[in-house]
């Protein structure tokens, strides 16, 4: 087992006066897909946004690459190598789509013609639409930029809270297989699902959030066969 | 022959002007659309801003002139204006730092940031009166016209003259250029782009490292220069007054808003519908009719339709009527 990539270790915290994560812990390894699956309002969201430093936490820490990045800004994060694809609002609506993908390399800008044309082979409907506004797309192209944009950070880890929601079907197992695919080219992805089941069937390691705590962890496809994880979160 | 010399009429008594007024009204505009797409507050000192810059160019137009240097057939403020901008500009940064950032950092509301900017406002328009006094002044100098109206009776002979004074003829090259420079620096610079996803998205522009101080400065930057450059543009083609560049706000914002605020095209499409409107309704069309129609169906009166007194009434009107019925502007803007 490698080190790994990115540690939250017993993170506590909420909004105001409310506690959302409960002594919640995720961690994941170079390379790997972590997903984080669980009922409304168990604080998937709200985990993922500890990670990135949008929530201030009350206990626990956040490591990254053996790093304490505990206090760290979001920007620094990203300067760190960190990606994060919110669910919503997560496009320059109107910008064309490659200056939401150049917004993204805005830090970096060496190699930028090269990492660009990475993401356009990744998703090739991009480069057809490259001059069109991004709000003029439809939703899973969106996601697309959304995704892109984060890429041209050329993060080691990219965060996608929900990438699939409100697309359809189809759309969605394309979106799941270009993830896959990113995560092939030695990124690791942490996302939040609604899908669960799709979700977990991708994953190296799965966490189920309850309250804010960790309820079950393992490899997607043991959580998957666990009659009780089934019966509970996955409909039967 | 008739129908000549009404479109001549028309064109110097409406068109011109109304275009010369719309290019002032425009650049006024694009400084308030600015300030609301980056700084996400209506900026009530825009008129006061102006002011200042276009004070500061006429003292240095003062000096230059007593020095004895002109710019020949052209206005001598056109060579003081890189001062005033460079004063305004100062002036700008000190209020941000003193004033806005603080409530920029407490992310206060919009609407405190509008009382505060009406606050800024009044200090500005002291500050201009101590500087240069309340009185109506005239700087321009160079030639007058391109071709009068004596001169372009001769050469067409026709019974109607048209006038194009030089400094119409500048205001409308000067805003053209400027404009011209401000959407390519929007569209094709670092800077530009980081200014217009900020504008887009504050969140996300965070999260693509872009750093909010610097496109807040560079934005009020641009706005100084796109604020005095309007001041001096309509000093120069009628006449500089504190007070008329205060009440000049109604047009600038009712422009803005029109267009769509926080879009920099519609600020322009919202100064052009504004000054035309102002102009057309405010003319007396009898002499454009005089042409046009047989002596028994002549209108009795001047076919004024608004007193020119009411001209402020008319920016107001829609400016409401824009607000009713499409409040994100012609060229959808952000809503307010």
């Amino acid at each position: 087992m490698t080190a790994p990539l990115l540690v939250g270790d017993q993170m506590t915290g909420g909004y105001g006066h409310t506690t959302i994560l409960n002594g919640c812990s995720i961690a994941l390894a170079q390379g790997e897909i972590a997903v984080i699956v669980g009922p409304n309002g168990a604080g998937k969201s709200t985990a993922m946004k500890a990670l990135f430093g949008m929530l201030t936490l009350r206990s626990g820490s956040v490591h990254f690459e053996g790093e304490d990045i505990t206090s760290l800004s979001p920007e620094e994060r990203v300067s760190c190598g960190m990606a994060f694809v919110p669910q919503t609002q997560n496009i320059f609506t109107t910008m064309s789509v490659e200056e939401n993908l150049e917004m993204g390399a805005y830090r970096r800008r060496e190699g930028l013609g090269e990492t660009m044309s990475q993401i356009f082979s990744l998703f090739p409907v991009l480069k057809e639409k490259r001059s069109q506004k991004a709000g003029e797309l439809s939703g899973g192209q969106r996601q697309q930029v959304a995704v892109g944009r984060a890429l041209m950070t050329r993060p080691k880890l990219l965060m996608l809270d929900e990438p699939t929601a409100g697309v359809s079907p189809i759309v969605m197992d394309e979106l799941f297989d270009r993830i896959i695919e990113v995560a092939r080219s030695g990124i690791s992805i942490l996302m939040v699902e609604q899908n669960a089941r799709q979700a977990l069937m991708i994953a190296d390691k799965a966490y189920v959030l309850v309250q804010g705590a960790n309820r079950y962890t393992d490899t997607g496809q043991a959580l998957l066969a666990d009659p009780e994880v089934r019966k509970t979160f996955l409909g039967g | 022959m008739e129908i000549l010399n009404a479109a001549v009429a028309l064109l110097n008594y409406v068109i011109i002007p109304a275009t010369s007024y719309a290019a002032q009204l425009s650049l006024g505009a694009l400084g308030v659309t600015l300030v609301y797409g980056i700084l996400r507050f209506s900026n009530f000192a825009h008129g006061d801003t102006m002011a200042f810059g276009t004070a500061i160019t006429i003292l240095f137009t003062w000096l230059l002139q007593s020095f004895g240097m002109t710019a020949g057939p052209l206005p001598t403020a056109l060579i003081a204006l890189p001062i005033g901008i460079a004063a305004t500009s100062a002036l700008l940064l000190l209020t941000d730092r003193a004033v806005y950032r603080f409530h920029r950092k407490t992310k206060a509301p919009p609407v405190r940031l509008v009382i505060v900017s009406m606050g800024v406002m009044f200090v500005m328009n002291g500050l201009t009166r101590f500087i240069i006094g309340v009185k109506e002044r005239n700087f321009a100098d160079g030639d007058r016209f391109i071709i009068n109206a004596a001169q372009f009776r001769h050469l067409t002979g026709l019974h109607e003259g048209l006038a194009i004074r030089s400094t119409t003829a500048i205001t409308v090259v000067v805003a053209i250029v400027v404009v011209g420079l401000l959407f390519w620096f929007l569209n094709n610079t670092w800077t530009g782009k980081a200014m217009r996803a900020f504008s887009d998205n504050e969140d996300l522009s965070l999260l693509s490292g872009v750093n909010p101080e610097y496109v807040v400065k560079v934005t009020w930057l641009i706005v100084a220069a796109l604020a005095t450059i309007a001041g001096v543009l309509y000093g120069l083609d009628k006449a500089f007054k504190p007070f008329t560049y205060f009440q000049m706000l109604l047009p600038i914002f009712a422009a803005s808003v029109v267009g769509g605020l926080g879009n920099p095209l519609g600020a322009i499409g919202g100064g052009i519908v504004i000054a035309f409107s102002e102009v057309s309704l405010t003319y007396a069309w009898r002499k454009v009719f005089s042409y046009l129609l047989p002596e028994q169906f002549l209108p009795h009166g001047i076919a004024q339709l608004v007193s020119i007194d009411y001209k402020y009434a008319i920016s107001f009107i829609i400016l409401v009527v824009v607000l009713l019925f499409k409040p994100t502007g012609l060229f959808s803007g952000r809503s307010l």
